[in-house]
């Protein structure tokens, strides 16, 4: 029996689905069989970043309306054998078309077949919202350092802690840029998570190539040598209940002679 | 008729007034009518006289709000007369339970999150923080161990004696029954800490260290046990 996690932030644009996108492959990387389904009906983004928008046959509507079965809607990535899927969202409808009780029929319909159900949540707290945490069992919490984003995720967090079948939620803080830690320009990761009050389960630097690796179809995650990479493999690494520590972000030596130190002193 | 011996309506002068003593054993009708009789026999009011205040003591019996304005209207017939409390050793169980809650002190282990209203009916303690959009709200003293960062409403049913204290206070709002603090635009980074926050007499919202509080609400300290 799998697990459902809802990716969540309540604010848009903080990387809800970057990051599932790149738990999910992380997590197949890992050998775990992993479905990723895409709750953003009308508005779907998880197909592109993981390039399989030219491949939706049916989609999650359909499944749930009884015209297809799941396997039919299902897209396999082709970069595993038989470990990665995306069940994708229609992209001609609206949020109120599904309700909380067929997601989670759905969803519970799915679980045995998979080791973990990533479910990709839309912004804003509606329908959509409701509909993206009936079937999870647990959930992670995307913001950024910016006091919008963490404001939004303290309310999506009220929320769900009032859902009895999710557990405490964890916390992701995506995009800190090293630079503006050390003035007062943003929060800080520390600031964030003891304002949240939940656990910290990853870190995840800002880095341009995210948005390479979108507009090439192929999720971060696969390069071995990216830092953002480096991150979500290790919280797909703590999903799995390994202890990996956080590492620190920031404190990278800058320049050459500094690298070349660091190199040295490693040895 | 020996029954007419045994007074029903007991009337005794107070330095302030008057004070009717009804007897809790005789039916309802009987007392009004011996009521309306007492008052009639008695002296008669002259134009320039002082209004008098009348204290009703109805013993264990319970009256209900219609039986009450009928006392009262009797009472009040006499122009001189009027009635300014009256006093019952009963009371019904709801009125019971709701005195009980707004006595009670209320413990919860919580981040009031962005979004939610946390309320109670008498005083708060609450051990977690209050987060920016997120309100709590107690008909009595709200105490919060942890930061106050949204709006905290202390004796929202009007009770000017409430008081707010947290151990760090940076509220977006305090209100205090019907008051109303804003914020400054910027808190310090530092500083805050252990702070409270009362009503004075021209019913300003005061905000000090906390260990003004002793001075300005002797009534918060219970002494239970110790020395």
């Amino acid at each position: 029996m799998g697990e459902a996690i809802v990716i969540t932030s309540g604010k848009g644009g903080v990387g809800k689905t970057t990051t599932s996108a790149n738990l999910g492959t992380s997590l197949a990387l890992l050998g775990k069989k992993v479905c990723l389904i895409d709750t953003d009906i009308g508005l779907r983004n998880l197909d592109v970043i993981m390039g399989l928008e030219n491949r939706i046959i049916y989609d999650l509507v359909d499944v749930v309306e009884g015209r297809c079965k799941i396997h039919q809607a299902l897209i396999k990535d082709k970069h595993f054998e038989d470990l990665l899927y995306l069940l994708p969202a229609p992209q001609n409808s609206d949020k109120t078309v599904v309700n909380e009780e067929q997601m989670r029929k759905l969803i519970s319909d799915m679980k045995p077949d998979y080791d973990y159900v990533i479910i990709d949540c839309p912004a804003g707290i509606e329908q959509g919202f409701r509909n993206a945490i009936a079937g999870a069992d647990k959930a992670i919490i995307v913001t950024t350092a910016e006091r919008p984003a963490v404001r939004d995720a303290d309310r999506i967090i009220g929320l769900l802690e009032k859902e009895e079948h999710i557990e405490p939620p964890q916390l992701i803080i995506n995009r800190i840029r090293g630079h503006l830690l050390h003035e007062d320009e943003e929060m800080d990761i520390d600031g964030v998570a003891d304002f949240l009050k939940i656990d910290l389960i990853g870190v995840i630097p800002d880095d341009d190539q995210v948005i390479v690796a979108a507009n090439k179809k192929e999720p971060i995650a696969y390069n071995p040598d990216n830092r953002v990479s480096l991150a979500y493999r290790n919280i797909a690494r703590r999903i799995l209940g390994e202890s990996v520590p956080l590492t620190p972000i920031g404190s990278e030596p800058k320049g050459f002679m500094s690298k070349l130190k660091k190199f040295f002193s490693v040895r | 008729m020996n029954k007419r011996i045994q007074q029903n309506v007991m009337i005794k002068g107070t330095k302030d007034g008057f004070m009717l003593h009804l007897d809790d054993s005789c039916s309802f009708s009987e007392l009004l009518k011996e009521l309306e009789v007492k008052l009639s026999a008695n002296y008669q009011f002259q134009e320039n006289d002082p209004s008098i205040s009348v204290k009703v003591h109805t013993g264990n019996r319970y009256l209900d709000e219609q039986q009450e304005e009928k006392i009262k209207e009797v009472i009040h017939k006499k122009k001189k007369l009027f009635v300014v409390e009256m006093i019952s050793n009963v009371l019904t169980k709801d009125e019971a339970k709701r005195w009980k809650e707004e006595n009670q002190v209320t413990t919860v282990t919580k981040v009031i999150r962005s979004g939610q209203v946390f309320e109670v009916p008498g005083d708060l303690l609450l051990i977690g923080d209050v987060n920016p959009d997120g309100t709590v709200r107690a008909g009595g003293n709200i105490y919060i161990m942890g930061q106050l960062k949204g709006i905290a409403h202390a004796g929202y049913k009007g009770n000017n004696e409430a008081i707010i204290a947290a151990s760090v206070m940076k509220p977006a709002q305090l209100r205090i029954a019907g008051q109303v603090n804003l914020s400054p635009d910027q808190y310090s980074k530092w500083g805050h800490d252990l702070e409270c926050a009362f009503m004075d007499e021209e019913e300003n919202i005061i905000i000090e260290k906390l260990q003004v509080l002793k001075k300005y609400r002797p009534n918060l300290n219970r002494l239970e046990g110790g020395l």
